[in-house]
């Protein structure tokens, strides 16, 4: 199935914005992607397998947090990163 | 360069060529998977290069405060089990709290020059730590330490330290700079001596950096902030100046000559740095992002860069000739 790669991860993929990967489970296609760009899944998901705060995944047009979501070679996936901040804890080391 | 995006997690890159390109680590630090306290590193904050005699290895501290290995010069990361599974890290760490602002973090890792197992860790919050045996076992090391904000009199751990340094020639000496002040401990005492009430009672001892003489134990440099009532982080009343001790903190010295005579810079924990010249230099860069240089071991200053990002983190390399 066709993955859409957001600019942030494209250095993985040598810049391509899509890529083909496999698998029955949004999980099982991360996998896959990592076979392929290595390093990329863990920007997707945490070493515990939870979907990082501001990655978005969607399948086709759903927006989808269960990585279990069951896909099929016809569906289109899109990682997307949402932006937000400017405070808070999205990118300051901590101070004291 | 330890990196953290925000949006996508922490990493490692690491540079052979000065910093002309990076490459990121292959196996970033992380906790291990299914681990009992279902950990996520959020940041990774503190890098140190391991023993003279073990090249190649690294140490980095984390967000939370885990403790990682490499032993490829950066290229694969480990958790240091004997830290991260400790049976009192969720304790000493506080966790799940993450009482700092921007999150808890591990930081001034310290080598014995003499031994590569044994270590010394700082824990924001949590306290100084120290390992014999190469990261198996730790204890606290904190008696003498103030801790207002914890309501045991003399509690073993729970303090914030903000920088602690060993000295390279005399290991057995450790400065820190705490959130409650300036300390040195000559190790055989195993207790932290507060120095900094021998700064100006109109300054304070509060700060985040804390560095030391490569070759006199006595002398060391601080820079101060305003610790007072909000503790805005700045320098107090509006006058910048790092501040020297000569005689291991029983007296210290005003250095500000060529700082602004009215400037709020904060200069965060890892944002000073020494060489090892006849006359020792002096580097520190501020939040607002300038880096000041002095080449006359602080008494006076010149602003080498400035327009730069928030700094976070200065060193000092001395490259061969034929490098520059």
């Amino acid at each position: 199935m066709n993955v859409r790669i957001p600019t942030p991860l494209r250095s993985y993929t040598g810049q391509a914005k899509s890529v083909e990967a496999s698998g029955g489970t949004v999980a099982e296609v991360l996998f896959d992607l990592d076979r392929q760009f290595s390093g990329l899944r863990f920007r997707v998901v945490d070493e515990q397998g939870r979907l990082r705060q501001h990655m978005k995944v969607f399948v086709n047009a759903d927006m989808v947090r269960d990585l279990a979501t069951a896909v099929c070679d016809t569906d289109e996936i899109t990682l997307m990163q949402a932006l937000s901040g400017g405070c808070g804890d999205t990118g300051r080391l901590p101070l004291s | 360069m330890d990196d953290k995006s925000g949006h996508l997690g922490p990493t490692v890159f690491h540079s052979d060529d000065l910093g002309a390109s990076w490459t990121e680590a292959t196996r970033p630090p992380a906790f291990r998977t299914g681990e009992r306290l279902e950990r996520s590193l959020k940041a990774v904050f503190w890098l140190t290069p391991g023993h003279a005699d073990e090249p190649g290895v690294w140490y980095a501290g984390g967000s939370p405060q885990g403790l990682f290995a490499s032993h490829d010069g950066g290229a694969t990361w480990d958790p240091v089990d004997g830290w991260n599974d400790h049976p009192m890290w969720e304790t000493w760490a506080e966790w799940p709290d993450q009482n700092t602002p921007d999150g808890s973090m591990l930081h001034s890792i310290n080598i014995d020059p003499r031994d590569p197992t044994h270590m010394y860790i700082g824990l924001s919050s949590g306290g100084v730590f120290e390992t014999t045996d190469g990261g198996g076992d730790w204890r606290p090391l904190n008696k003498g330490c103030d801790s207002p904000m914890l309501p045991e009199t003399e509690p073993e751990f729970g303090h914030d330290p903000h920088c602690v340094r060993v000295h390279p020639l005399r290991p057995d000496r450790l400065y820190q700079q705490n959130h409650c002040g300036i300390y040195r401990m000559e190790r055989a005492d195993a207790r932290w001596v507060r120095v900094g009430t021998n700064m100006p009672s109109d300054i304070g001892d509060i700060g985040f950096p804390i560095e030391l003489h490569p070759r006199d134990p006595d002398t060391a440099w601080v820079f101060p902030m305003d610790g007072t009532d909000v503790w805005p982080r700045t320098s107090p009343d509006g006058r910048p100046a790092a501040y020297i001790t000569r005689d291991a903190g029983a007296s210290w010295t005003r250095c500000d000559g060529g700082l602004p005579s009215r400037a709020w810079f904060t200069v965060k924990r890892q944002a000073m740095t020494v060489d090892h010249g006849v006359d020792v230099g002096v580097y520190f860069g501020t939040t607002s992002g300038e880096i000041w240089a002095s080449t006359d071991e602080g008494t006076t200053w010149r602003c080498i860069a400035a327009h730069l990002p928030e700094i976070y983190s200065v060193e000092y390399a001395d490259l061969h000739p034929s490098l520059r």
